[in-house]
C-alpha cells in the first residue's frame, strides 16, 4: 500500500542523508521525498512516499522515530489529507497539435508557463494520479521532458504537526 | 570563566564526564588533543596497537563496568580502523563515544592527507554521529555525545573532531553543561501500567509460561528483578546469548540459554510454551529460527526500551516499550499484591515435561581418550575459577563450548560479540575487563584463527601489565566454518584450514608474556591451575584440542525452535 509519511526533522547538515540512509539500509523503497524548512527555521519538514505493507510502515515508522533528529512523524495515509505534486512537462507542440494541448491543459486546470513556436512548457499541480492522468491525456509520444516535485502532504481540518 | 582551547575543553569534558580511560591511536588530526591529554593526568590513556582493537577494549570495559567506553582516534585510516568494533557495539547496544580526529574543516571535502567522510562512514553503524563545528560547542557535543550512548537503548556515538576546532593558541570560556535536553529524543522512563498490568494477568494464568531474557536485561541492569519475578511466578527461564548470566545458570528455574547452539529444554519448553514472557531480548534469528514456525501456541509479552525491536520479526501479542528494570520492578510488585495465584496443578505437570527433556539430553558430549574434548577445557576452566571469572570469547565454535559449558551465575561476565559475531574481539575486550576489575581473573576463550585477527595486542598487554589468561582452543581449522563444510558441503574443507600456524608460545614469549602449550589429556587441569596460579603474568594457553569436535545441540536450518540435531547423527 502506498504511504505519505511526514516527518519533522532538525534542520541540520546531515539529518537528511540519515533518513535517506535508513531507507536503503533498511531495503525500503522511497518513491519520493520532499524537504524544505518549515515556518520554524530550525525544522525541516519531510515528506516521502513509500510502499509497503502495515508492518513494514510500523518499521519504517519506528526506525525513524528512532533517529536523534527526528523530532515527530505521522503517517498522513492514516487520516484525510491533501497531498500535491508540482509537474513541469515539456511537450511537443506544432500545428493541430497546439489548440488540442491547450484544450487539455485548461481540463486538468494546469498552466502553460513558457511557449516556443514548437513546444508549450506546462505546469500542473495536483496528486499524483491526476499528474499521471495528464501525461497519459497528452500521450507519450508528445512528451519530451517531464520534472515532478515528489509529494507534499498535510493533514485536513485542524490536526497539525508540530512541536 | 577560564579560557581554554578546544582540545584542553574536550579533555576537560571528558574529565567532568568522570571517564576514567581513552582507549586510543594518535596520529596527525588527534594531535592536538595527544598533547592536552599529555598534560594532565586524570583521564588516562590506552595505547592500542590497532584501532580496532582500541573499540573492542572500549567495549569490553564498558560491558563490564556498565559505564560508557570511550576511543580516541585520528582521522582517515584511524578512524574507519574503528568500524568493525564500531558496528559490533552498535549490534549489542554498548554504550560508547568514539572521538575521531578530522582534518581542519578548511580541508574537508578536498581529498585532504588522511580524510574520510566519518560521518558517512559510520552512519549506519552508530547509534548517533556528530561534528564539532565551532570549539566552543565542544563540551556541549560531548556532554551529548555521553548521554545519547548511555541513555534509551544504549549504542556508539561517533563525535568528528576537524583538527582546527582545537588548536592551542584560540581560547574560549569554558562551561560544563550539567543537562542535556534534546527534543528529539525522549526515550521511555517507564513502561504502559495498564498492558503491564495485564501482562501480570496473563502471566498468573499461564498454564506452559517461558521467560525469555536477553542482554537488555543485562544492560539494563535488572538481573535482581528479573530473579525476583521468575521465582515469585515460579516459571522457567531461558536466556539468550546476550543475556546469559542475566538469570544464575545454577537456579533450578534455569533452562541455559536457547536459540541455534542452545540447550534441547530451553528450546523445547520456549517451542510448546503457551506464554512468552521476552525481557529485553530481540527475537534474532539466531533464536528463532523460522520465524512462520515459531511457537505456534504462545502468546507474546514483550518489554523492551526500544520500540522498533518489537513486532519486528515476532508479532507482540502484550507490547510494553519501557526500561527493563522499572517494568519488571512494576510488574513484581503486582504480583505480589494480587490475591490471584500462579496455578500451581499446571506449572506442576509443566516442569515434569521440562525435566523430561532435561533429562533426555541436558548440555552433553562424548569424552574421548586420545583428545582433550574443548567442552572439558571450558568446564575444567569453570572449576578452577569457581564459575566466578570474567568471560570474553571471540567467534566461532569455542565460543559456543563457553557459553554452553561456563555456568555464569552473575550478569556482565560472559563477554562476547553476540549481534555482529567478531572475530578478534576477545582479547582487546578481555583487556578492557581487567582494567575494570584488576584483581580478578578474566579469560578470553578464542581460537587459533580468532586470536591472529588481533593478536598484536599482546603487545599492549605488557605495556600495560595486563595479565589476562588467554585460552586457544586450537583444533587447527576455523571450526565453525569446518562444521558447516561437514554439514552441508560434504565436508569440503574450502579454506578452512589454519595453515601454517605460528608457535603461540614463542609468541607470547616474544610479546614478554608466559606461554604453555597442553596437548595431553593428563595435563589439562594441573596446567591449568598453574597458570591461573600466575596472578600477575599473561599465560597464553595453546590447548591441542579435538579437530573434528562439532558444537551440538544445533537446530536445523528453517526448522522451527525444536528441529535440532542432538548429535552428529541424531536428530529431533
Amino acid at each position: 500500500m502506498r504511504r505519505i509519511i511526514s516527518v519533522l526533522l532538525e534542520n541540520e547538515p546531515g539529518a537528511l542523508s540519515r533518513v535517506v540512509g535508513l531507507f536503503s539500509q533498511r531495503n525500503y523503497n522511497i518513491e519520493t521525498l520532499t524537504v524544505a524548512p518549515t515556518e520554524d527555521e530550525t525544522l525541516s519538514r519531510l515528506t516521502v512516499t513509500t510502499t509497503g505493507s502495515d508492518r513494514v510502515i510500523e518499521q519504517i515508522t519506528k526506525q525513524l522515530n528512532k533517529l536523534i533528529e527526528v523530532v515527530k512523524l505521522v503517517d498522513l495515509t492514516e487520516g484525510s489529507h491533501i497531498e500535491r505534486e508540482l509537474m513541469l512537462i515539456k511537450l511537443k507542440a506544432s500545428g493541430s497539435q497546439r489548440a488540442e494541448i491547450k484544450r487539455t491543459v485548461d481540463i486538468f486546470r494546469g498552466q502553460i508557463v513558457d511557449v516556443t513556436s514548437t513546444v508549450y512548457t506546462v505546469q500542473l499541480a495536483g496528486d499524483s494520479d491526476k499528474l499521471d492522468a495528464f501525461i497519459q491525456a497528452v500521450g507519450e509520444t508528445g512528451v519530451l521532458e517531464v520534472v515532478r516535485s515528489g509529494v507534499s502532504g498535510i493533514a485536513r481540518g485542524e490536526k497539525v504537526l508540530s512541536i | 570563566m577560564e579560557l581554554l582551547s578546544g582540545a584542553d575543553m574536550l579533555i576537560r569534558s571528558l574529565q567532568d564526564e568522570g571517564i576514567e580511560y581513552i582507549y586510543g591511536y594518535p596520529g596527525g588530526a588527534a594531535l592536538h588533543i595527544y598533547d592536552a591529554l599529555f598534560r594532565q593526568d586524570k583521564v588516562k590513556h590506552i595505547l592500542v596497537r590497532h584501532e580496532q582493537a582500541a573499540v573492542h577494549m572500549a567495549d569490553g570495559y564498558a560491558r563490564a563496568s556498565g559505564k560508557p567506553g570511550t576511543v580516541l582516534v585520528t582521522s582517515g585510516p584511524g578512524a574507519t580502523n574503528t568500524i568493525t568494533g564500531i558496528a559490533t557495539a552498535f549490534m549489542d547496544s554498548i554504550p560508547m563515544v568514539v572521538l575521531c580526529g578530522q582534518v581542519a574543516s578548511t580541508l574537508i571535502g578536498e581529498d585532504a592527507f588522511q580524510e574520510t567522510d566519518m560521518i558517512g562512514v559510520s552512519r549506519p553503524v552508530v547509534k548517533h554521529n556528530m561534528s564539532v563545528r565551532h570549539p566552543s560547542e565542544i563540551p556541549e557535543v560531548i556532554r551529548k555525545a555521553y548521554y545519547i550512548a548511555a541513555t534509551g537503548r544504549p549504542g556508539p556515538v561517533v563525535v568528528d573532531i576537524p583538527k582546527d576546532m582545537t588548536t592551542p593558541n584560540e581560547r574560549y570560556e569554558y562551561s560544563f553543561p550539567k543537562k542535556v535536553k534534546l527534543r528529539s529524543y525522549n526515550p521511555a522512563v517507564r513502561g504502559h501500567s495498564g498492558q503491564i498490568r495485564k501482562a501480570a494477568e496473563m502471566m498468573l494464568a499461564a498454564k506452559r509460561p517461558i521467560i525469555y531474557a536477553g542482554g537488555g536485561v543485562v544492560l539494563g541492569k535488572a538481573s535482581d528483578q528479573l530473579t525476583e519475578l521468575a521465582h515469585l511466578l515460579g516459571h522457567p527461564v531461558t536466556t539468550t546469548l546476550m543475556g546469559i548470566g542475566c538469570f544464575p545458570a545454577s537456579d533450578k528455574q534455569s533452562l541455559g540459554w536457547l536459540g541455534m547452539h542452545g540447550s534441547y529444554e530451553s528450546n523445547m519448553a520456549m517451542h510448546h510454551s503457551d506464554l512468552i514472557l521476552a525481557v529485553g531480548a530481540r527475537f534474532d534469528d539466531r533464536v528463532t529460527n523460522a520465524t512462520e514456525k515459531f511457537c505456534p501456541g504462545a502468546r507474546i509479552i514483550h518489554i523492551d526500551i526500544d520500540p522498533a525491536s518489537i513486532s519486528k520479526t515476532v508479532e507482540a501479542d502484550v507490547p510494553i516499550v519501557g526500561p527493563v528494570d522499572t517494568v519488571l520492578k512494576e510488574m513484581v510488585s503486582l504480583v505480589k499484591e494480587t490475591k490471584e495465584k500462579p496455578d500451581k496443578d499446571a506449572l506442576k505437570a509443566w516442569w515434569k515435561q521440562i525435566d523430561e527433556w532435561r533429562a533426555f539430553h541436558g548440555m552433553r558430549y562424548e569424552k574421548s581418550d586420545e583428545y582433550i574434548k574443548p567442552q572439558e577445557v571450558v568446564e575444567a576452566l569453570c572449576r578452577i575459577t569457581d564459575g566466578k571469572a570474567f568471560v570474553t570469547t571471540d567467534v566461532g565454535q569455542h565460543q559456543m563450548f563457553t557459553a554452553q559449558y561456563y555456568k555464569f551465575d552473575k550478569p556482565n561476565r560472559w563477554i562476547n560479540s553476540g549481534g555482529l559475531g567478531t572475530m578478534g574481539f576477545g582479547l582487546p575486550a578481555a583487556m578492557g575487563v581487567k582494567l575494570s576489575y584488576p584483581d580478578d581473573d578474566v579469560i578470553c576463550v578464542t581460537g587459533e584463527g580468532s586470536i591472529q585477527m588481533n593478536i598484536q595486542e599482546l603487545s599492549t598487554c605488557n605495556q600495560y601489565n595486563l595479565p589476562v589468561k588467554v585460552v586457544n582452543l586450537n583444533n587447527q581449522a576455523l571450526g565453525m566454518v569446518k562444521q558447516w563444510q561437514d554439514m552441508n558441503y560434504e565436508s569440503r574443507h574450502s579454506q578452512s584450514y589454519m595453515e601454517s600456524l605460528p608457535d603461540f608460545i614463542k609468541l607470547a614469549e616474544a610479546y614478554g608474556h608466559v606461554g604453555i602449550r597442553i596437548d595431553r589429556k593428563e595435563d589439562l587441569e594441573p596446567k591449568l591451575r598453574e597458570a591461573f596460579a600466575m596472578k600477575d603474568k599473561l599465560v597464553f594457553l595453546d590447548i591441542y584440542v579435538d579437530p573434528h569436535e562439532h558444537v551440538y545441540p544445533m537446530q536445523v536450518a528453517r526448522g522451527s525452535m525444536k528441529d535440532m540435531w542432538l548429535s552428529k547423527t541424531e536428530r529431533v
